[in-house]
């Protein structure tokens, strides 16, 4: 006779990606280096945020990067050509970073020369926000063209991210893009989430994003 | 878009917990989402079909619940639903107050498993 009965799991979903997250945190806590996973749309300043920030804090922090775009090694050449130590992760068209290729990704790294690793995801504002990095914060970049709607497409992104950086400010003269609407629609999903506004082209609030990045590194060291 | 990676996680937690339960075959598999996921039922059950091919799991019928977005009112504590995707201010429908914090629509668990013991056994 065919007995059907019913096993209680209860249990999350990604939780092997979970459990390696939490592996890469304490393994990262141990050597006290921060890392941040960074995440946005393609096109939006995932790069140039970063290289403004490895620019302006290299003589006090040593900063590597993981490149995780499906593109080629373009953003990595970038970073080598400054100097910085970078890992391209090729994901094979995955559509995200996951715990497992991060922790492949560090196996290349000096850790314990290193101060802070930045994951430059994938461009894409929908599975990264899935995904647990192992990375102590999480921000999130929403450029002024691509509009003040998107934490209504993606709300999950804007949920889970400590910070979100408004890129291209530079284009907000003459475009609909309203600020404030965004604002209060990212805080009602997270009123925790710190807010800055700035130009990657024109300089303007740079030097915010780089003092969030050097607190966030000093404040998690000090822990 | 993610489906996939989601998909192998999802089979390996299934079998994971039938063969600790001694299950000969998985029928069902129940998964709780919340609403703020943009994961696609669809695509969901033709990657479980494609990935636990000659599994115990092969066939089993993938059940998601969809979990409502609900947040809770910081001022007067009330819990009420709510679509984050709205373009409206969304505000507590009891004391009206706009500071509010998400209380459910993240989730993403596989609640429990049917199965049928092994023949024979």
């Amino acid at each position: 006779m065919v007995e059907v009965r019913l096993i209680e799991v209860r249990e999350e979903l990604l939780a092997e990606n979970r459990q390696e997250a939490g592996d890469i945190r304490a393994e990262l806590r141990r050597q006290g280096v921060f890392m941040l996973n960074l995440m946005s749309s393609p096109g939006s300043g995932k790069t140039s945020l970063i290289l403004r920030a490895v620019r302006a804090l290299k003589d006090v922090f040593q900063i590597a990067v993981i490149e995780g775009d499906i593109e080629a090694m373009v953003d990595a050449e970038k970073m080598v050509r400054e100097g910085i130590p970078a890992v391209q992760i090729r994901t094979g068209g995955a559509c995200h970073l996951d715990a497992p290729m991060i922790a492949a990704a560090l196996k290349e790294l000096d850790l314990a020369a290193l101060d802070c690793i930045i994951i430059e995801n994938v461009g894409n504002l929908v599975c990264p926000a899935e995904f647990d990095t192992g990375a102590a914060r999480r921000a999130v970049i929403l450029s002024v063209p691509e509009g003040d709607d998107k934490p209504l497409k993606y709300p999950l992104i804007f949920s889970v991210s400590d910070l979100l950086v408004i890129n291209k400010t530079d284009y907000l003269e003459g475009s609909d893009f309203d600020p404030e609407a965004l604002r209060e629609r990212v805080l009602r999903l997270n009123p925790g989430i710190r807010i800055l506004s700035l130009s990657c082209r024109t300089g303007e609030g740079v030097s915010e994003w780089t003092r969030w990045l050097a607190d966030e590194i000093e404040v998690f060291r000090n822990k | 878009m993610h489906e996939l990676a989601v998909t192998e996680s999802l089979l390996q937690v299934v079998l994971r917990h039938a063969n600790e339960g001694g299950a000969g075959k998985v029928v069902s598999v129940s998964v709780r989402i919340g609403g703020l996921s943009d994961l696609v039922n669809e695509w969901v059950q033709r990657y479980f079909d494609h990935l636990s091919r000659g599994t115990i799991a092969e066939g089993a019928v993938i059940r998601i619940e969809r979990i409502p977005t609900t947040f809770r009112c910081d001022q007067c504590g009330h819990v009420f639903p709510a679509d984050p995707r709205t373009r409206e201010e969304i505000r507590c429908p009891l004391c009206s107050s706009a500071e509010m914090t998400l209380a459910t629509g993240r989730e993403c668990f596989v609640q429990q498993i049917e199965v049928v013991n092994g023949f024979g056994a």
